[in-house]
């Protein structure tokens, strides 16, 4: 089978972009590296193609209510204009994916789902639709998307592409129309920075990258899109996510609303909620060099306690670490060890998030 | 197109050993440290460890992942380069100036096994 690509995927290939399988997609992890890039976002600005993602447009009447059923967060009395992050969940608590929803006008919401579990995605929403008076359509294909992120991510919008946005406020959207073509920008991002995503045709699409190309704007790959979001604690899904670990675990209780009447999973998550879980996520800042990664054992007084879920060497800060699942005996502050290749790292737990964010409120 | 030095030996898994005497330098090919990207740590063995032929004796950590160096020869370590604990990203500079370990080659013939720079030009094209 072959990967799917992008409508950005020449563009990328022109640029000199390593190229590798993601998702289903063959995306670009890096075009002149990986630090580079990174700093280009935590200082200027960075461009990144996410048209991969995918987009799933829900309507009707029972919209509200139906989003409220299978999303962990509450949309209930959410204005037009609004941006919401929170989870669908399995009724054991697991979690289906994480997802940010656009509420876009009234009964009619957008929302971004990860490009490996589109499918995934789709079937679930639907089978839970029964009874609800709502459309759902897929609009994976139909859209493209951009992440523009950094602090001179909205000079670059307003004054390269014309897009009206300096009064968005972060985690609002709206709906523009230039040229006659649809478009909608919301003040949100993976990054810790401020920064805006673009939705759009792909012909859009192209046109926008191609601009941003001009004005000297950073090309940025799926690289430092994971080195960014992992220095200020934001959760990828397979790694602090998963139908093994709950919104409760990973320690993102504030995004589920206990309060609401109903959702799928609530139960569970009611119950981990009150009476603890046996494991969760936690930050560790290890004391030297060494990185560690992904499927690494922490060990407490050398007995194994976890697993790091995704670890590296700071780009921003210069320092090791790694956010595992650990027993939930292991508490902040405390001493513990990585098992990395043949030696162990002592480290100390820490909060996950290692990088302060920049949002503009 | 990945640098490839006349005189050098190399292996499959993209580590070079410069010989000078019965002494071995070993560190990562260009084509190696273009593939990695950005190195920010390189894990190096102590000091008179010895090494197998083929047997991993350190790695390479890029921003994104860990890669591990394979003993190309066997032998014992003499020295490790210490300029790349504190400048890892030397080796994406040059990558066969900055070698990685020195080792005393425990045996000469090992090195029969290697290819040379035609050969290894040839191996990263296909």
């Amino acid at each position: 089978m072959t990967n799917k690509r992008t409508c950005l995927y020449d563009k990328h290939v022109a640029l000199g972009a390593l190229i590798t399988p993601f998702a289903g997609f063959d995306m670009p992890i890096q075009y002149t590296g990986i630090i580079d890039e990174h700093n280009a976002v935590r200082e200027h600005c960075g461009v990144f193609d996410v048209s991969h993602m995918g987009e799933v447009v829900v309507s009707g009447p029972d919209a509200d209510k139906f989003i409220n059923h299978i999303f962990t967060n509450d949309v209930n009395g959410l204005a037009a204009g609004k941006v919401l992050y929170g989870m669908i969940c399995y009724p054991d608590g697991g979690v289906v994916d994480d997802t940010c929803i656009c509420k876009l006008a009234d009964q009619l919401f957008l929302m971004t789902i990860n490009a490996s579990n589109i499918d995934k995605d789709v079937a679930w929403i639907e089978q839970n639709a029964e009874g609800f008076n709502v459309t759902i359509e897929n609009k994976s294909e139909a859209y493209g998307q951009l992440a523009v992120q950094g602090p001179e991510a909205e000079k670059m919008l307003e004054e390269v592409l014309g897009l009206d946005c300096k009064d968005l406020k972060f985690y609002e959207v709206k709906c523009l129309k230039q040229d006659g073509v649809d478009v909608i920008v919301s003040r949100t991002g993976y990054t810790g920075e401020d920064g805006f995503e673009i939705y759009g045709t792909p012909e859009y699409i192209v046109k926008v990258w191609d601009k941003l190309m001009e004005a000297g704007v950073k090309p940025c790959g799926l690289g430092c899109r994971d080195t960014l979001r992992f220095e200020v604690g934001m959760p990828l899904y397979g790694n602090e996510l998963s139908d093994k670990i709950t919104p409760v675990m990973a320690g993102l209780s504030m995004f589920v609303k206990f309060d609401k009447d109903e959702f799928i999973g609530k139960e569970a998550l009611l119950k981990q909620k009150k009476e603890g879980v046996r494991q969760r996520l936690r930050g560790i800042e290890l004391d030297e060099n060494a990185i560690p990664r992904h499927g690494y054992k922490v060990l407490k007084d050398g007995v194994e306690v976890g697993e790091v879920t995704t670890g590296y060497r700071l780009i921003s800060t210069d320092k090791s670490c790694a956010v595992a699942l650990v027993d939930e005996s292991i508490q902040m502050g405390d001493r513990v060890d990585i098992q990395i290749r043949k030696k162990t790292f002592p480290g100390t737990v820490v909060k996950k998030k290692f990088y302060d964010n920049h949002y503009k409120k | 197109m990945a640098k490839v030095i006349e005189g050098l030996y190399y292996s499959e898994s993209h580590e070079f050993v410069k010989v000078v005497g019965n002494i071995g330098y070993i560190g990562i090919t260009d084509y190696a440290q273009h593939a990695l990207g950005n190195v920010v740590y390189v894990d190096m063995p102590d000091v008179d460890d010895d090494i197998e032929i083929d047997d991993d004796f350190g790695a390479i950590e890029s921003v994104k992942a860990a890669s591990d160096l394979k003993a190309p020869v066997s032998g014992k370590v003499i020295e490790v380069n210490e300029n790349l604990e504190d400048e890892p990203g030397l080796l994406n500079k040059d990558a066969y100036e900055n070698w990685i370990i020195k080792v005393e080659l425990s045996d000469t013939a090992e090195l029969k096994n290697l290819m040379d720079a035609k050969a290894y030009e040839e191996f990263c094209a296909e």
